[in-house]
């Protein structure tokens, strides 16, 4: 029974972990797989690129700053929206703020080109309460942080979501014994709901470190442009821009399995921290 | 719960209903701007008057994006993408998932073969050395490089295997003693009884395939082969090539638009089947967060 899903597996992920070795090979298409070894030479070349290095902090700056933000912008909004008692405002709210994960980068991107252009919507209105206008996509200064907001602008519905089913599954009761003995409101959010909520959240922040160095290719390969290299360029879209662009495959697959293998790690190291602290198992 | 409500409460309340309008407002407003972009003018476009309304109301860029060689036919991709893609997803996660929800004792290597699946998570090949195996195996250009390397969804498989952890065994063992066999038990009870669990992960692969561009842009050579949000991608880069490459009966069409809001109106297209379905498919996405936290 599981035989198809076997041999997609062999086919798709595994022999692709075969095709590695070009890592330490000078990769040429006549020889495929089979080119001149060279040992570590492809990965002291990466290292001696400029162009490579830069992407390590930017990768980590851009990739933290969306995790941190990631698990508290939606348990903040998840907080707030579970003080509102009509439940249609609610379920719309939510709704409202599902939206934008449903849509694909390239479509979030396009709308965010067009809004966030030095003469777009967004200029417009700075420039009409007294701003400069912005070069929110060209600036290399301003564009990590662009990408910071406009991802957790995306993605904060879907953990709005899950901290809220989270929160439905507490014990009102809890909440009426605190009343009883005269716990405020913000004492109950206190002492009854973060504690309840501390296992999730301690669960999805362990579950994103395994992305520490996937600052998000999808979006800052549709928004990014040469002139926001310097602090923009990430490991994927260096890797990308080397390896297809270039045909450097040899570099650009070093670059790959460095990056497959911390993150490997650290994805491991997630997981047992995970069921460890929040006994957590997924399979 | 309502014991008392003091002024503070009052405030408070205020503060947030207002807050969270705003935010949810947020979310929504740039569609809005998007689609008063597309039916606008150019004029009014080029000199930023457009706000959430349009103004010089034309269907130009909605024909220009509609007689474009290349949108109707991407779209159908997709489409066919989407069918043949989630299709093959679903049977292959159904295939794994029912052995792997089976106790070590009643699958021998259960442990093994589920490290292989979750293996394929933690540590892939990566950009080249997936690109040679497509290319080497002879899919480039064939829908088969889109839909085959991802044919097996190992996160979405593990969330039906939860499901099916969850149901009551009786339910297999009875049909076993009454001489089904395994494929019977698969198909006759676990599928039927599992609807729920089944939908959301279908729903995640269906989502999943619609969105995907990048392996678009890199598998296929032809731009007649791309997915919609490929040529989208695509599309959004060099919206005035495309203006320029067009010319010939489109020059009228062409004077009353410009590549913004040409660019709008695909994008909106683009946008449109999800902004359909997405309010009814998703309380089957909070459903399936709550299936994928089952603890094993």
């Amino acid at each position: 029974m599981m035989i198809p899903g076997l041999i997609i597996l062999a086919v798709f992920a595994y022999y692709p972990l075969y095709g590695l070795v070009i890592a330490f090979e000078d990769y040429s298409v006549a020889k495929g797989f089979h080119s001149p070894w060279v040992g570590l030479e492809n990965f002291r070349y990466i290292f001696s690129m400029p162009g490579f290095v830069r992407t390590i902090p930017n990768t980590l700056f851009i990739a933290i700053c969306k995790i941190v933000l990631g698990v508290a912008v939606p348990v903040a909004f998840a907080l707030l929206l579970n003080e509102i008692g009509n439940g249609f405002v609610k379920r719309t709210f939510q709704t409202l703020v599902y939206l934008p994960n449903f849509l694909s980068w390239v479509i979030i991107a396009g709308v965010f080109i067009d809004i966030l252009a030095t003469d777009g919507v967004v200029n417009r209105i700075l420039g009409r309460i007294g701003f400069a206008p912005v070069s929110f996509l060209g600036n290399p200064e301003v564009f990590p942080f662009t990408m910071i907001v406009t991802d957790v602008w995306k993605g904060f519905g879907f953990g709005t979501v899950v901290y809220l089913a989270a929160l439905s599954g507490i014990d009102p009761g809890l909440y009426e014994a605190a009343m009883i003995d005269g716990a405020g409101r913000l004492s109950q959010v206190r002492y009854i709901t973060m504690p309840c909520l501390k296992s999730i959240i301690v669960l999805m922040a362990f579950l994103s470190l395994g992305n520490i160095f996937n600052a998000g290719f999808d979006q800052i390969y549709n928004l990014y442009n040469s002139a926001v290299y310097e602090t923009g360029d990430i490991i994927d879209t260096y890797v990308f821009r080397i390896g297809i662009e270039q045909a450097q495959y040899s570099a650009a697959t070093a670059v790959g399995l460095i990056k497959s293998v911390i993150s490997g790690l650290l994805l491991v190291t997630a997981y047992s921290l995970a069921y460890k602290f929040a006994d957590y198992r997924v399979f | 719960m309502k014991i008392k409500t003091g002024l503070s409460r009052k405030i408070f309340l205020c503060i947030n209903y207002t807050f969270l309008g705003v935010t949810a407002l947020l979310c929504l407003l740039p569609f809005v701007h998007l689609l008063a972009l597309s039916f606008s003018g150019s004029v009014p476009v080029a000199a930023g008057s457009v706000g959430l309304w349009p103004r010089d109301f034309t269907f130009a860029s909605y024909q220009f994006a509609l007689k474009s060689p290349y949108f109707f036919r991407t779209m159908g991709n997709s489409f066919v993408r989407v069918v043949l893609g989630a299709g093959l997803n679903l049977l292959l996660m159904l295939l794994m998932a029912y052995p792997l929800s089976k106790p070590r004792e009643k699958l021998l290597g259960r442990n093994i073969y589920m490290g292989i699946c979750v293996f394929t998570m933690i540590f892939s090949g990566g950009l080249i050395p997936n690109y040679m195996v497509i290319n080497q195996l002879g899919l480039m250009d064939t829908i088969w490089a889109l839909v085959l390397p991802g044919a097996l969804p190992v996160y979405n498989m593990v969330i039906l295997m939860n499901f099916f952890r969850g149901l009551p065994p009786e339910l297999e063992d009875a049909a076993l003693i009454d001489g089904a066999n395994e494929w019977c038990v698969l198909w006759r009870i676990i599928v039927p009884v599992s609807k729920p669990g089944i939908a959301t992960v279908l729903l995640f692969c269906i989502v999943g395939h619609w969105n995907s561009w990048f392996d678009g842009i890199i598998y296929m050579n032809k731009m007649i082969h791309y997915p919609l949000q490929s040529y989208l991608q695509k599309m959004i880069m060099d919206m005035e090539t495309m203006m320029r490459a067009s010319g010939g009966d489109y020059v009228l069409l062409l004077s009353m638009m410009n590549a913004r809001t040409g660019r709008a109106a695909q994008l909106f297209l683009g946008a449109l089947p999800m902004l359909i379905v997405y309010p009814f498919l998703q309380k089957y996405f909070t459903k399936g967060l709550v299936l994928g936290s089952v603890k094993g």
